[in-house]
């Protein structure tokens, strides 16, 4: 079928009121960005509450689509087909000529619903209605009428030219990317960080995020491999500034300082306040983990809390409740998972002791962390203001 | 500082190769299939890089298949001679070191049908004689055998090996991966009773990309890449024409002046080898002098992760391998290092050092100097 144009559905602006611009423009830009690469120079524009892209070359619709499918907002994709209003007769010519290409096979029941924003068009919506449907029974005499629950809507739009379209293909949901404030990610390389950046991403938050870097322990492909990640979920995200901080002096400080079975909530709860130094700095209004409660000794809910305490930022943690499975299932979706299984050794495992605190007691935290205080803050003011910046699109 | 210790991973090419390959690419760019002047001036550079590779291994220009490097070589030698061979029997024997460029290929001949007898090693990585007597049959018709390891440089007895195969079955081949030999040892195919040999240029100087397989003249193996039948048919596909021309010069290059690159090379490894014996906790795999290859020093560091030392060296400009080089995306231990031996502990603990011909003794210095000071602080923080 030789599409020539795509009308974009969006389920949540529409309830947005009095803003409700500015989320349709966000979205309008998104779309712009998406379709870019993609062959077909398209042209996006927003008409009366609906945004088109018109190709005005030719185009691959399973490309347009899957650009389409990581632009957080899009509820449902209609490929149109766009013919000249040539009087009725020709219409109906159009119109079982579409209906033939697009369902090789014909026992479907239908609806025709016609629009007319042309009011000037000699025929009544509902004339049209009825004249078309007399015409694909006739042309297709196994296909029934069903007003009420159609298998295929067919859609009938008069304007300057005239628009046919039946299928929707749903896109990703969720709000435009830059409507809904901003919040900095903890990447780790795993499985759950990138999942958790995707899913507070769609609904509309721009995002940053923090990698621990701790050379010579991890390697410089680790490092790559984050990139690689940030780059992923940037797909869908948009740019997204990763900020690369050198922990491991940190690290080893702690570990020599402190009790070798809290060295991982120490250094979790360094991460985090790195972190919102950072998110600060960067105009963040919140930090997103990838933590799921009770994955490893330190996302238990008490070791959760001792983290907790040192951010004053709100944490958004999108799979607290989720399986490792569930988990594993949205990163296969959206293409992150390979990249996340590559062996590269994450600066939380480097030094974990045989048995770490599951719960630990935040009065022996707090008192180990006393332990720092000579030279830890000086530490996390090197770390801060030393982290190296990459942008990844 | 910068030092480069991991040539049997790689080299850097000689000056001369690079300008030739970039004179080729820009001059003498015709495809030497064509029948103009272009054609055939390119095809002068195969023919004098064929002349030239023949004479270092004191064999006949014919015999030479230029290839996209080890691996090719390797597969179409294995391969190439299963199938032309097949009939006279299906059995293989090779080792339990061998590089992922045989093993592999003889997996996949496994699943067709062959099979493959390993050989194991001694704790020096030896091959028994003794074990491959007994393992030929009537029906064996390929023997693999790789002449210099790549992990820790043992060396195999070739000429022994081949006597043994020709007292119990004549007819089986023999074919020897010499990718980390070549350029080491003066190396007579002809003498040791070698019937396929492997060949990669990148490993001496050379450029990457290319390499080649010599095939003794009254040899059957078949072709793995079918096309337009260059290389009398027994590798189409238009020659690496920059390529060849480069590997052809450092192979000359590199056995011009065979003594003097050897004994340098010998130096720098019995100046590495006391060197790090003057460390604490450090355990060799590779044997001393000329009882090993001459460019491969491994060894094992006690309480010290490989990767962790590498990355440590690395941010002061030494570069090292651990285990070997071309295995160690997969953090998979080390097979040659679990075959000799080595104790469970020092396996994820070990570093391979590889010398090329313009490492010098300074290097060795300050690689030793640094790994002195980086030693205990990296023993000090673990995990655990």
């Amino acid at each position: 079928m030789n599409y020539q144009s795509l009308l974009i559905k969006y389920a949540e602006i529409g309830i947005k009121g009095k803003n409700r611009y500015l989320f349709e423009d966000a979205l309008v830009k998104q779309i712009r960005f998406a379709l870019k690469p993609i062959e077909g120079s398209f042209v996006v524009s927003k008409e009366s509450g609906r945004i088109y892209a018109n190709a005005e070359a030719p185009f691959e619709l399973d490309d347009a689509v899957e650009a389409l499918g990581r632009v957080f907002g899009i509820s449902g994709i209609c490929p149109m087909v766009q013919v000249d209003d040539l009087g009725f007769e020709a219409l109906k010519d159009e119109v079982i000529r579409y209906l033939e290409q697009v369902y090789p096979k014909k026992d479907f029941t239908f609806k025709v619903n016609a629009r007319r924003a042309n009011k000037n068009y000699p025929m009544t919506s509902e004339e049209i209605n009825c004249a078309l449907g007399e015409a694909v029974l006739n042309a297709f005499p196994e296909t029934k009428v069903d007003v009420h629950h159609p298998q295929v809507m067919l859609h009938v739009e008069i304007r300057s030219r005239i628009n046919l379209y039946s299928q929707v293909i749903p896109g990703p949901g969720g709000m435009p990317v830059g409507t809904n404030g901003r919040a900095m990610l903890l990447l780790s390389g795993g499985i759950d960080s990138p999942v958790a950046g995707y899913m507070i991403a769609k609904r509309g938050v721009v995002i940053e995020a923090v990698y621990f870097h701790a050379p010579p322990y991890t390697s410089d492909r680790a490092k790559e491999k984050v990139v690689d990640l940030a780059r992923l979920v940037a797909r869908y995200a948009g740019p997204i500034k990763l900020h690369i901080v050198n922990f491991t002096d940190i690290q080893l400080y702690i570990y020599d300082q402190c009790p070798h079975e809290e060295l991982t909530i120490i250094m979790r709860r360094y991460m985090m306040r790195i972190a919102e130094q950072i998110a600060q700095k960067e105009k963040c209004q919140a930090l997103i983990t990838g933590e799921s409660i009770g994955q490893v000794a330190s996302q238990t809910v008490q070791s959760l809390a001792a983290t907790n305490e040192v951010c004053t930022m709100p944490v958004f943690r999108p799979v607290i409740g989720f399986d490792k499975q569930e988990i594993v299932d949205i990163s296969e979706k959206i293409g992150t998972f390979e990249t996340s299984i590559q062996p590269f050794e994450d600066c939380c495992t480097i030094f974990v002791a045989k048995h770490p605190v599951t719960k630990p007691n935040i009065h022996m935290i707090h008192r180990s962390e006393e332990k720092l205080a000579e030279r830890i803050e000086e530490m996390v003011r090197t770390a801060v203001e030393g982290s190296e910046v990459v942008v990844c699109q | 500082m910068e030092a480069y210790f991991d040539n049997s991973a790689t080299t850097r090419v000689m000056d001369e190769v690079a300008e030739m390959m970039v004179k080729v690419m820009r001059e003498d760019y015709g495809n030497p299939s064509a029948r103009h002047r272009k054609g055939v001036d390119a095809e002068h550079y195969i023919k004098e890089a064929r002349a030239q590779i023949a004479h270092t291994l004191r064999v006949q220009e014919k015999e030479i298949i230029f290839t996209s490097g080890g691996t090719e070589s390797n597969n179409l030698a294995l391969i190439g001679a299963a199938a032309a061979n097949c009939r006279a029997g299906k059995h293989i024997i090779s080792t339990r070191i061998e590089h992922a460029s045989v093993y592999q290929p003889l997996a996949w001949l496994e699943g067709q049908g062959f099979s493959v007898t390993y050989l194991s090693v001694d704790k020096d990585g030896h091959v028994s004689l003794k074990e491959l007597a007994e393992a030929i049959r009537p029906d064996t018709i390929l023997v693999s055998v790789m002449y210099v390891n790549n992990e820790i440089g043992a060396v195999q007895p070739i000429e022994a090996i081949s006597q043994v195969i020709r007292g119990k079955t004549p007819s089986a081949l023999f074919h020897v991966d010499a990718i980390q030999a070549y350029g080491k040892y003066e190396i007579r195919p002809k003498k040791q009773g070698i019937d396929l040999l492997s060949v990669s240029g990148h490993k001496f100087h050379g450029p990457k990309g290319v390499g080649f397989l010599f095939v003794r003249e009254g040899v059957k193996i078949k072709p793995i890449l079918y096309g337009g039948g260059q290389q009398k048919d027994m590798r189409s596909g238009t020659e690496n024409v920059p390529g060849i021309a480069g590997i052809g010069i450092a192979a000359k290059e590199i056995y011009q002046h065979f003594s003097e690159n050897l004994s340098h090379i010998l130096e720098l490894k019995d100046y590495l080898t006391e060197r790090l014996m003057e460390l604490d906790g450090v355990v060799l795999n590779s044997k001393k002098g000329q009882e090993s290859a001459p460019q491969i020093v491994s060894a094992s560091f006690q309480g010290v992760r490989s990767e962790v030392l590498l990355h440590a060296l690395e941010d002061k400009g030494i570069y090292i391998s651990s285990g070997s080089a071309c295995s160690s995306n997969h953090p998979a231990i080390s097979g040659t290092l679990k075959a000799i031996g080595v104790k469970p502990e020092l396996l994820d603990s070990t570093l391979r050092f590889s010398f090329g011909i313009w490492n010098t003794k300074e290097e060795i210095d300050y690689a030793a100097e640094t790994l002195k000071e980086l030693l205990p602080v990296l023993r000090r923080y673990r995990r655990g």
